[in-house]
């Protein structure tokens, strides 16, 4: 314990060094600025940059990577609050309740909520990172394919049970997502499915593209249909731009909580950053005491949520740094950044290179705190967008989602897709069926296909496999209990609130 | 917003190198594909060429394009089509590439390409946990043998070069390589974490990948594909250990087709001139790849052999119907 102290204020020394500061600074800064850009990820950014840091030493451009990295996150959930568009899957929990909070004139609070809460995970998560990552990492190890199907299994039923009025429009978007997850080169035996022969589709639909399409899209063209009939009173900024007391005493657990689910997940192999985000924000909408509130602005559905988010980010770099093992497209770039330089993260890095690993984590947390200086005084300024006159300010969507989309894959099929799910989109708006499902599904389904048939595969067919392992078990038991568990409170009267 | 911005940084970095190089520096400037996404093998091949092409003054300029897709069958397609008799420009493929071509029955194939050369290969390993009963590769040998359903190799996508492996080394050992239980993950890293975890039975990867957790001894290296050891490695060969199983996970560069012979030329000068550069020996040495430099026609009959090679054993296990 001692010497984690002692290497951790070592890290510090070579973090706050001037030349360092000012590439965290570049990294939180860039980072910032593509995550508000739908389609142009961390992922993207690390990879044009690799090639332009060549030169710098490696700490540097690695506090910058991790500076990207962190500054994507909280990018993604601005685009999320202010005009529903998530710039990253991770975001898209925050853009349910946070874009509705914008539209009641609370984009001020539902920001700085994502803000200090994205901060306050950020820095348990790196904490968490510097002291438990060893044990964690055998902990995530042990985490075979049937104990991520479970895992998966219980993203499915709370997902399904919180999105929509109802269940049956919950499933209805969960299955349309299922299907589309469908489509592409099946990973176990190499066949294509649903490609109908258009080579584009033989890797399936990109996550962005659906999320883009569905949220941007959709809600342009909603927007547009609507416009004749009632003009949408958007309030810029009602009551206080800033987080009220009563705000703080809503967010404080969530982000706590929040936090407890992304920085394990995070830290899993398969984990990823989106099923936290999801639990999170069913958790929340469980527990808080407005639930009322949740559909229409409810700050904890923002809170929890992006709290996740980042602490997830941080869980990615646990096993990147003890195993060499990148869990997140983000993850593959630093991982490359790592070999650019002759470095293998793995077992041997922190015996090796304690002055690089240490510094990483230092570096994180001095991003996490630039993030902060640089994101809250932002707040009066972003709320200002949403005074554009919304013709302005939708064309202006428009033209960012398809750039995004073509920056990520330039192709003509991937705009059509742009375009169909626009379409959808607006058609799931219209008739009042959920979107986010939609996008879990497609995110979601093909990691549970797999996993289960890897380990089906393992045991030689026998289903049983998923009741021998002990963590598949007791997830199994917890998804069968979430499921199950509605029904009995419905027949007690207590979940009469959120029937309405 | 970004992309042009960094567009704009990557003209200025090539600027700035180009400015650098003596006034000889060639007429060239090359368009470089790299059918996949940023960040893999192909992309970090293509971005090294680059470099190296513009640092050795052989190259004027070289600008990369990425095409993702489909193991690389999305990027041939458009490069077949759009680049035909167009003599700057190049695009890496590589092993995987013969592959996925196969598997998703792509109506352009290698053989429409001109091939240009080989540049690198890296070696593959099968590794076991460091609490495997397994200590060799007749260890695993013996264990096919006995009941080939029963063992479990982890390795990258299916039909890719470690499944590819895993079937070869069935069929070397004299088992049934149509039986071999393969379970594809995406990508090094989780599957990883599944022989980490001890759920598979062995794992096959690139050399590199798992050389830290070789060394700190939480898998166990029981051969390398190699045809001799690696120099200052303690690692048995297969061959050594008497089993037929040499492989590489090659990458190459090749050019549209319907170009002339002397565009070709041009082209094989440029990049035999780029291999033997101090800019590409410093990124092998950097990256850990090993040089696999095979020009001219000795690339072209290479590359027909691994192409019926790997078709066969697919066919076998049964990924591309005969």
């Amino acid at each position: 314990m001692m010497d984690t102290f002692a290497a951790l204020a070592h890290g510090m020394a070579v973090a706050v060094q001037p030349m360092n500061l000012l590439y965290a600074l570049i990294g939180v800064f860039l980072g910032t600025a593509v995550g508000v850009l739908p389609g142009i990820g961390p992922a993207l950014t690390v990879a044009l940059l690799l090639p332009v840091t060549y030169k710098l030493d490696p700490g540097g451009s690695l506090i910058m990577f991790a500076g990207i990295y962190y500054g994507g996150m909280y990018g993604g959930s601005t685009t999320a609050i202010l005009i529903n568009t998530p710039g990253e899957s991770a975001s898209m929990a925050t853009a349910l309740e946070g874009n509705k909070m914008a539209k009641a004139g609370r984009g001020g609070p539902a920001l700085a909520t994502s803000a200090i809460g994205s901060f306050v995970a950020g820095t348990i998560a790196t904490i968490g990172l510097a002291f438990l990552a060893p044990w964690l990492v055998d902990f995530a190890v042990r985490f075979g394919p049937e104990d991520y199907f479970a895992l998966m299994c219980v993203a499915f039923v709370t997902v399904s049970a919180t999105f929509g009025d109802s269940p049956i429009r919950g499933l209805t978007s969960l299955f349309i997502g299922l299907t589309l997850g469908l489509v592409g080169i099946d990973k176990l035996t190499g066949q294509a499915r649903l490609a109908f022969g258009v080579p584009e589709l033989l890797d399936g639909v990109e996550v962005t593209t659906l999320a883009v399409g569905l949220f941007a899209v959709g809600e342009a063209l909603y927007v547009a249909s609507r416009r004749h009939h009632t003009e949408e009173k958007l309030e810029p900024v009602r009551g206080s731009l800033w987080m009220t007391k009563e705000d703080w005493k809503r967010s404080w657990k969530p982000w706590l909580r929040g936090t407890m689910f992304g920085f394990p997940i995070g830290a899993l192999p398969a984990g990823g950053a989106e099923i936290p985000t999801f639990l999170s924000y069913s958790t929340e909408k469980r527990l808080t005491k407005y639930p009322e509130e949740f559909g229409k602005g409810a700050i904890e559905g923002v809170a929890g949520p992006e709290a996740a988010n980042n602490a997830s980010a941080a869980g990615t770099l646990v096993p990147l740094l003890t195993l060499g093992l990148p869990t997140s497209a983000t993850a593959a770039m630093m991982l490359a950044g790592f070999q650019q330089y002759g470095l293998n993260p793995g077992p041997l890095l922190f015996a090796e290179r304690p002055d690089l690993v240490w510094g990483l984590i230092a570096s994180l947390f001095i991003a996490n705190c630039m993030l902060l200086v640089l994101n809250l005084p932002l707040v009066g300024l972003w709320v200002r967008l949403l005074a554009i006159p919304q013709p302005w300010l939708y064309a202006g969507i428009l033209v960012f989602a398809t750039m995004g989309t073509i920056a990520a894959k330039p192709s003509v099929v991937e705009l059509s897709m742009l375009a169909g799910f626009g379409v959808l989109g607006f058609l799931m708006r219209r008739f009042d069926f959920p979107i986010a499902p939609v996008v879990v599904g497609l995110i979601l389904g093909p990691i549970a296909e797999a996993q289960l048939r890897r380990a089906l595969a393992i045991s030689l067919g026998d289903p049983m496999t998923l009741l021998q392992s002990p963590i598949s078990a007791t997830l199994l038991g917890l998804a069968l209990v979430a499921l199950l568990a509605p029904f009995v409170l419905k027949g007690m009267g207590r979940f009469k609130a959120n029937e309405d | 917003m970004f992309r042009f911005s960094a567009r704009l940084v990557g003209a200025a970095v090539t600027l700035t190198l180009a400015a650098a190089t003596p006034a000889v520096a060639q007429q060239l400037e090359l368009k470089l594909m790299a059918p996949a996404a940023p960040g893999g093998g192909w992309d970090q091949t293509a971005r090294s060429m680059q470099q190296a092409l513009v640092a050795s003054a052989v190259a004027r300029s070289v600008q990369v394009v990425n095409v993702p897709g489909a193991g690389g069958s999305v990027g041939i397609a458009q490069f077949v089509n759009s680049a035909k008799g167009d003599g700057n420009q190049l695009m890496v493929n590589g092993f995987v590439m013969v592959g996925a071509l196969a598997m998703n029955k792509s109506p352009v194939t290698l053989e429409q390409v001109t091939p240009i050369a080989r540049l690198t290969e890296e070696i593959q390993v099968i590794v076991v946990p460091a609490n495997s009963p397994i200590k060799t590769a007749q260890d695993l040998a013996a264990a096919v043998k006995a009941d080939i359903a029963k063992v479990t190799f982890a390795g990258g996508s299916a039909g890719g070069v470690d499944h590819v492996m895993a079937a070869l080394f069935a069929g070397a050992v004299g088992a049934d390589a149509k039986k071999i239980n393969y379970i594809p993950f995406s990508g090094g890293g989780e599957s990883l974490a599944a022989i980490l975890g001890g759920k598979v039975t062995a794992g096959i990867s690139g050399l590199s990948e798992y050389d830290g957790q070789i060394k700190s001894g939480k898998l166990r290296a029981i051969g390398v594909t190699s045809e001799k050891r690696i120099p200052g490695s303690d690692i048995p060969t297969f061959k050594e250990q008497g089993i037929d199983l040499v492989i590489a996970n090659w990458r190459s560069v090749v050019a549209p087709p319907g170009i002339t012979p002397e565009q070709r030329k041009t082209l094989s000068d440029a990049v035999e001139k780029m291999v033997k550069s101090d800019a590409w020996k410093e990124i092998l040495k950097q990256k850990g790849w090993e040089d696999a430099y095979l020009g001219g026609d000795a690339f072209t009959d290479f590359l027909k052999k691994e192409t019926v090679r790997v078709t066969d054993v697919l066919k076998s296990v049964g990924l591309v119907k005969s």
